[in-house]
């Protein structure tokens, strides 16, 4: 199975944005919640006077760690075992799932409750586990209704919010009865209703469920804590009551102390929730002596420590800041872009801002959407605004373009490698070429500009090539009698 | 004082009327202008589309067209914006890539020197009343290079605040992104028409008569999308707005 079982599928960005543009539901679902959050969002940061010094912080810390990754991996690594854990190391989606798939089918069971995880995402886990007969069933929320609507989630915090309410009534009558318990019959569309109509439905699952898989939001290298935030408490369920845990985490979510969970204690759940504190923070170690058999929570407890692209990315100094990333969803917010096109048009499971810089360096630049991501932004900022940890994210976006357009140094697998410029912009390098040599000789640019002026009337209205992309829906401006630089000339004589 | 113009080329070639009013409001204001003719593009639409090499003989000309001028204005938030923080990442990769220590040097030399046309008269020139006359209702949008990139704060929105019979109305959702964003406007072009289309909508809704902006490249695409709309507002630039006077109305 390939890293990303579903990517053949993914058009170029444009092309998938177009159709998420013209869905007029879509687009208000999406307005709506986003408008909403980031309102919520300014108004919890701003509660923080120390807010700029936080996010230094937050930024110091994570880049400390990824600098001395190794060293801190390993320190987790001992720290996880001594508590009674043990520890995995995978190279990339294929051997991850390979590990929790064998892990699973130890224990002698055919289904797995989980944790909404963007790791087990992003290596495609439940389509794996179905493969291999193993039924995965997710617990959160939103992540139950894209599952039941067998849709793909398009937001790393709410992968439900492209759906209103009346859409999550509709898939929780059709489809609960396929996999457990049915909704309730008759079932409103009122958040408490569906909220209700969930926790019966997940009550059984939990109960049975003898293995969970998890991701974590932050790994202490110090004292091999794992830990999750969450808002429903279903989490903290997968967490406590199965016999066995197998958490698939990042390797970059390592964090040196339990001290510097602090920061993020307080800038994740503002950033992403705009909550001051999220209800359910579960944090474990290995098997403490509360836990095991006649204790609380599993009996066993297995980490996967998951790269799939992440050193490579780790290799690229200008790119290397996305791995600060606490996936807090605020860029997804505000992005103005992201609000019109929705999350799918992304093609990966990190949609928004973050997912366009993210999703080319773990997966490279070759496919359509891939090379396509970099430019599927206008560079206008807000992102970067925002970010808890200020991943410079329209920096990233521009050097990213420049590994599409023109080529140029990379790692993948391990291995520096040169990447050729993308065939699909040789006309484009042509045209910035052009224009960079007329550009860059003023008295050809004031003949060419002459010229323009004087075959102004003849400006069609509509221009053939890239130009119609514009001319489409817009009016070309008109063109002026004469340019500065002639006026200038006329007025003032050219001393120069 | 004297400074140096830098039009930037799509003032020069689509919106000489901003240029023009950009030496008339600093003549006004006492500075002395002049125009290199060496400049031409900054290069943005280069560099922000990934092509860094192309950038490269672009900021040797800008740099070597502008030197030994103490200030160098400009009616362009984006282009200051390129100079000033991308012109010395650029030298720093140049170098990195073991070559092109001469370039940063050029880079490093000039970005301090830039000005936007807001920032020059409300820092340097210390006014904000500039004695213009503009008895017209008008809403301003902060183009994002501006808002985040320079951080111009509310310095535009003193100065238009300052022009005898101007009416200043906010523009809801100001800070949103209007969708240009250089070959966005191209290579996404369905995104960028609905981002344009809601930012001309809310410039609407305020009743303005006229949407103002400090970046001609964002008001070409909103300016575009009210003509084919149909749609009474127009677009100004600000320069325009600031150069108007009772005596010299706008032409
Ligand atoms: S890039 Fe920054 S703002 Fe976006 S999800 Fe990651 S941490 Fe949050």
């Amino acid at each position: 199975m390939p890293a990303f079982p579903a990517l053949p599928a993914f058009p170029a960005f444009p092309d998938a944005a177009r159709d998420a543009v013209r869905d007029d539901v879509l687009r208000a679902n999406l307005r709506h919640a986003t408008h909403t959050i980031r309102d919520k969002r300014a108004r919890a940061v701003a509660e923080l006077e120390d807010w700029d010094r936080l996010r230094a912080a937050g930024k110091a810390v994570k880049d400390h760690t990824l600098r001395h990754l190794d060293r801190y991996l390993l320190q987790l690594e001992e720290a996880v075992t001594a508590a009674g854990g043990t520890v995995h190391w995978a190279a990339d989606a294929d051997e991850a799932n390979r590990i929790v798939t064998e892990l699973v089918r130890a224990t002698g069971e055919r289904e797995v409750v989980k944790v909404k995880s963007m790791a087990t995402q992003e290596i495609g886990l439940n389509e794996a586990l179905e493969a291999a007969g193993i039924a995965a069933y997710e617990t959160d929320l939103a992540e139950l209704i894209v599952q039941l609507g067998h849709d793909r989630p398009s937001h790393i915090l709410v992968p439900a919010i492209h759906r209103n309410r009346a859409e999550i009534r509709d898939i929780f009558r059709t489809e609960m009865g396929n996999w457990g318990r049915p909704a309730p019959d008759p079932l409103g569309d009122d958040p408490r209703d569906l909220a209700e109509a969930a926790r019966l439905h997940l009550r059984e699952k939990f109960l049975r469920a003898k293995v969970a898989v998890s991701g974590a939001n932050f790994m202490v290298a110090e004292t091999g804590t794992m830990v999750v935030f969450e808002s429903e408490g279903n989490g903290r369920m997968c967490l406590t009551l199965p016999d066995t845990l197998i958490s698939v985490v990042g390797i970059e979510k390592v964090v040196p102390t339990f001290r510097d969970l602090e920061i993020f204690l307080q800038t994740l759940p503002r950033s992403s929730t705009a909550e001051r504190m999220n209800p359910y923070t579960t944090m474990w170690t290995g098997l403490g002596p509360s836990r095991g058999a006649d204790g609380d929570g599993p009996s066993a407890f297995h980490l996967v420590l998951l790269d799939n692209g992440r050193t490579d990315t780790l290799a690229d100094e200008t790119g290397r800041q996305a791995l600060r990333c606490i996936r807090c969803s605020a860029c997804l917010n505000v992005c103005p872009v992201y609000e019109r096109a929705g999350g799918h048009a992304y093609g990966s499971v990190y949609p928004g801002p973050i997912g366009a810089i993210l999703s080319p360096q773990l997966r490279g630049t070759g496919s359509a959407i891939d090379a396509s991501l970099p430019y599927a932004s206008t560079l206008c900022g807000a992102c970067y605004e925002v970010c808890p940890v200020a991943i410079d994210i329209p920096e990233v976006l521009v050097h990213l373009r420049e590994r599409v357009a023109q080529g140029g140094p990379a790692t993948r697998d391990g291995i520096r490698v040169r990447i050729r410029p993308a065939q699909r912009h040789t006309a484009e390098r042509a045209a910035m070429r052009a224009a960079r040599l007329l550009m860059d000789h003023p008295g050809a640019l004031r003949a060419a500009e002459r010229l323009l002026a004087r075959a102004r009337r003849l400006a069609p209205r509509r221009l053939p090539g890239a130009g119609r992309a514009w001319t489409d829906t817009r009016e070309l401006p008109s063109l002026p009698a004469e340019s500065f630089r002639d006026w200038w000339a006329r007025e003032r004589g050219n001393p120069q | 004082m004297r400074v140096a113009l830098f039009v930037t080329c799509v003032n020069d070639a689509l919106y000489p009327r901003t240029g023009i009013a950009v030496v008339r409001l600093l003549e006004r204001l006492g500075v002395d202008v002049d125009f290199p003719a060496g400049q031409s593009c900054c290069g943005q639409p280069q560099y922000n589309t990934g092509y860094r090499y192309e950038t490269e003989p672009l900021l040797r000309r800008t740099a070597e067209a502008f030197a030994g001028h103490a200030y160098v204005v400009t009616p362009s938030g984006s282009c200051a914006a390129m100079i000033r923080e991308h012109y010395p990442r650029i030298g720093r990769k140049a170098v990195g890539e073991g070559r092109g220590s001469e370039l940063a040097a050029l880079a490093e030399d000039l970005a301090p020197r830039v000005y936007e046309l807001t920032e020059f008269l409300v820092d340097v020139l210390g006014v904000t009343d500039v004695g213009a006359y503009f008895p017209h209702t008008v809403t301003y949008h902060p183009s994002c290079h501006g808002l985040r990139g320079l951080g111009l704060g509310d310095r535009p929105r003193r100065l238009l605040a300052a022009v005898k019979g101007l009416d200043l109305v906010e523009l809801p959702g100001a800070e949103e992104c209007c969708g240009f964003g250089g070959t966005f406007a191209v290579k996404n072009p369905d995104v960028s028409t609905a981002m344009g289309a809601d930012k001309i909508a809310s410039a609407a809704a305020t009743g303005a008569e006229v949407l103002c902006g400090a970046d001609n490249s964002c008001l070409a695409h909103l300016d575009g999308l009210l003509r084919r709309a149909d749609a009474p507002l127009r677009t100004l630039h600000l320069a325009e707005i600031l150069a108007a006077t009772e005596e010299e109305p706008l032409p």
